[in-house]
């Protein structure tokens, strides 16, 4: 009834492939981004802040890096956790060279580190293909964990062996280190992670989004009509990484404000990989909500209960958490393995028609 | 439709000649000593019993295989080794026997990818996807819209294609090819599995590719009575080996086809 397209008709195909091509989702992108940007900063306590959004922010970025990999190349990668890790010490590196520097630009210069060890890693991916492709994938990130502990030039030779943020500032605002609050550091982890989602929907409905889908669906074909796999391959090997650098570089310079290599070994890696898996494969919104579901689930299970008076023990709900998690992912690999992006489109569908089905 | 690049041929001069070609796999011999040519504009039927090497010729023809023997000459130069987009930037586009389409993307999708060697802009323009991206992506969309409305699939544009029938995903997947405006078109059983309507719009739909476009198409087809209806001349192959060309009226007069197709022991 409220939501649906009749009497919108598109006359241009490029009104036809606009991001919201219905009204109603203008509308509603408008809203969130209104909330988002000026409602939280506000209102939201820090708590709320720093605990809760920035953190899915941040995962949201590492899970589109993934999924434009995985999910719209089809390349299996268990990496993850070793690209954003290049990209938070690229970025630690950066700000140690280059104070001047606007920490901003170094965040997203960070990405390209990142971006080169994707494509070094991705190389594989020219000969291999499937599962031991994967393997390739998690060597890699076994040989970046490694670096990240042996290489102590990398953490500026830290008695502690980790990364302690400096501060610095934008626009006379501090925005890392321990005088940034949480609502400045979120309203800048929430534009850098607009902008590049947008980018990210940008590639995906052209040219190069067509031919990483192409490549997933049925290389040969895509080789047949014109496609070069190694071009493709290793493009979308860049910009996944570079996705993934700039949210590590986040990460810890915007969200934990310090990190040790532990912040990005296997278990990052599959963190990530199961936001896309319960999110779904090939979908940008999916990469939230996957972020959103897997970060917010263990932050219920610990408040839920103190509403009704009930204490669990902080290990019973690590307990439930994973149990509840792995659950999660066995049903959806199962019944949906479009994850919760189709059951949403699914729910839309629903309502578009909404109230004759018929 | 013009092919990218390389000299103009007039219609009825050799397009591509295969040259005793030769192709097996390990102890397997898939084509022997095979020679035979496609001329501009004709619609070139290649035919034979089950396993006779008909795939395998066309895969050597758009460097799928790379033949043990032979040469193979397209637009007057003969070629090297070389990878199948080489083939798709030459002209040459191709439709399979097992229909070969991304599954998972839509009909309208589909058919876009094959306009990819086509678009030019670049990664950061694709990035921003505004002025010259937008506009060459439109550009395209309304090529792409042609073939759509050429082969009648324009309500299914939106559908991705693992969930059509096949007839249908057949249509879809000449779209592609053609979207890639190809010189050369090679079907390879473009109407296994179909009913006779099916059958029917598709024989339309290759004869009016091949008139109004002037593409020139090589087709293997087991159905002997499309193969007559559509071709100007026939190839047969039978184990690997050419036992008669020339057009359909004369090659079904052939007594060596008649023994291969009544299966008469050689
Ligand atoms: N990749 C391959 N590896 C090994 N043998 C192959 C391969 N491709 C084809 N062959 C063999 O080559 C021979 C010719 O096969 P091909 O597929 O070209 O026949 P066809 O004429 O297309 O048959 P059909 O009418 O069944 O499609 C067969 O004996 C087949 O088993
Ligand atoms: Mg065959």
């Amino acid at each position: 009834m409220f939501y649906r397209e009749a009497g919108q008709f598109k006359t241009t195909y490029a009104a036809d492939s606009a991001l919201f091509p219905i009204l109603q989702d203008k509308i509603g992108i408008v809203l969130i981004l209104f909330v988002a940007f000026i409602l939280v900063p506000l209102t939201a306590s820090d708590f709320a802040i720093d605990s809760i959004l920035t953190p899915i922010l941040v995962f949201s970025l590492a899970a589109i890096g993934l999924n434009l990999l995985t999910g719209y190349t089809g390349l299996l990668s268990l990496g993850t956790g070793g690209f954003m890790g290049v990209g938070a010490y690229a970025c630690y590196k950066l700000a140690t060279f280059f104070p001047g520097i606007n920490i901003v630009v170094l965040i997203i210069c960070s990405g390209f580190f990142a971006a080169a060890a994707g494509i070094l890693f991705g190389l594989p991916s020219l000969r291999i293909k499937g599962f031991y492709l994967s393997v390739a994938t998690l060597a890699s990130q076994f040989f970046l964990s490694w670096c990240f502990i042996r290489i102590p030039w990398l953490y500026n030779y830290n008695v502690s062996a980790s990364i302690e943020v400096p501060t610095r500032t934008l626009f006379g605002v501090p925005v890392t280190g321990p005088t940034a609050t949480p609502a400045t550091r979120y309203i800048v982890v929430l534009a850098i992670v607009s902008i590049m989602t947008w980018l990210a929907s940008n590639l995906i409905r052209g040219r190069i989004g067509r031919t990483w889908m192409a490549v997933r669906d049925m290389d040969i074909a895509a080789e047949l009509i014109g496609i070069k796999l190694y071009q493709t391959k290793l493009l979308a090997f860049a910009v996944s990484s570079f996705y993934c650098g700039v949210a590590g570089a986040m990460l810890v310079f915007l969200w934990l404000g310090n990190a040790e290599s532990e912040s990005f070994n296997i278990n990052q890696s599959f963190l990530i990989l199961f936001m896309v898996i319960i999110g779904g494969l090939g979908s940008l919104l999916g990469s939230f909500l996957g972020a959103a579901l897997i970060w917010g689930l263990p932050i219920v299970l610990r408040t839920v209960p103190g509403f009704f008076n009930l204490s669990i023990k902080a290990a019973t709900v690590e307990h439930i958490t994973f149990m509840t998690l792995g659950a999660l992912i066995i049903l959806f690999l199962i019944a949906e393995p479009n994850g919760l992006a189709r059951l949403w489109q699914i729910g839309k569908q629903k309502l578009r028609v909404w109230p004759f089905p018929y | 439709m013009r092919a990218p690049s390389g000299p103009e041929i007039a219609v009825g001069d050799v397009l591509l000649s295969v040259e005793n070609v030769s192709l097996s796999f390990g102890g397997v011999k898939a084509v022997t000593d095979v020679s035979f040519d496609i001329r501009k504009g004709e619609i070139r039927a290649i035919i034979g019993p089950n396993g006779a090497g008909k795939t395998s010729m066309l895969n050597v023809i758009n460097g799928f295989y790379h033949p043990q023997q032979g040469r193979i000459t397209f637009k007057g130069k003969a070629r090297g080794h070389m990878r199948p987009y080489d083939a798709a930037y030459g002209g040459i586009a191709r439709t399979f026997q097992n229909v070969a389409l991304f599954r998972g993307m839509t009909a309208l999708d589909n058919v876009m990818t094959g306009r990819s060697l086509k678009m030019r802009r670049g990664f950061l323009w694709q990035l921003l996807r505004h002025g010259p991206a937008l506009a060459e992506e439109v550009e395209h969309r309304h090529r792409v819209e042609e073939i759509i409305d050429f082969l009648k699939i324009q309500d299914i544009r939106r559908v991705p294609v693992g969930r059509l029938p096949y007839g249908l995903q057949k249509r879809v997947e000449l779209g592609r090819a053609l979207a890639m405006e190809p010189e050369l078109l090679l079907l390879d059983e473009p109407m296994a599995g179909m009913n006779i309507e099916e059958k029917e719009d598709m024989s339309r739909f290759i004869l009016d590719v091949n008139d109004y476009y002037g593409t020139t198409i090589a087709l293997i087809e087991h159905d002997m009575g499309v193969v007559m209806d559509l071709s100007d001349r026939v190839v047969v192959l039978d184990h690997g080996i050419k036992i008669a060309d020339g057009t359909p009226d004369d090659v079904k007069k052939d007594q060596a086809v008649i023994d291969a197709y009544l299966g008469v022991a050689h």
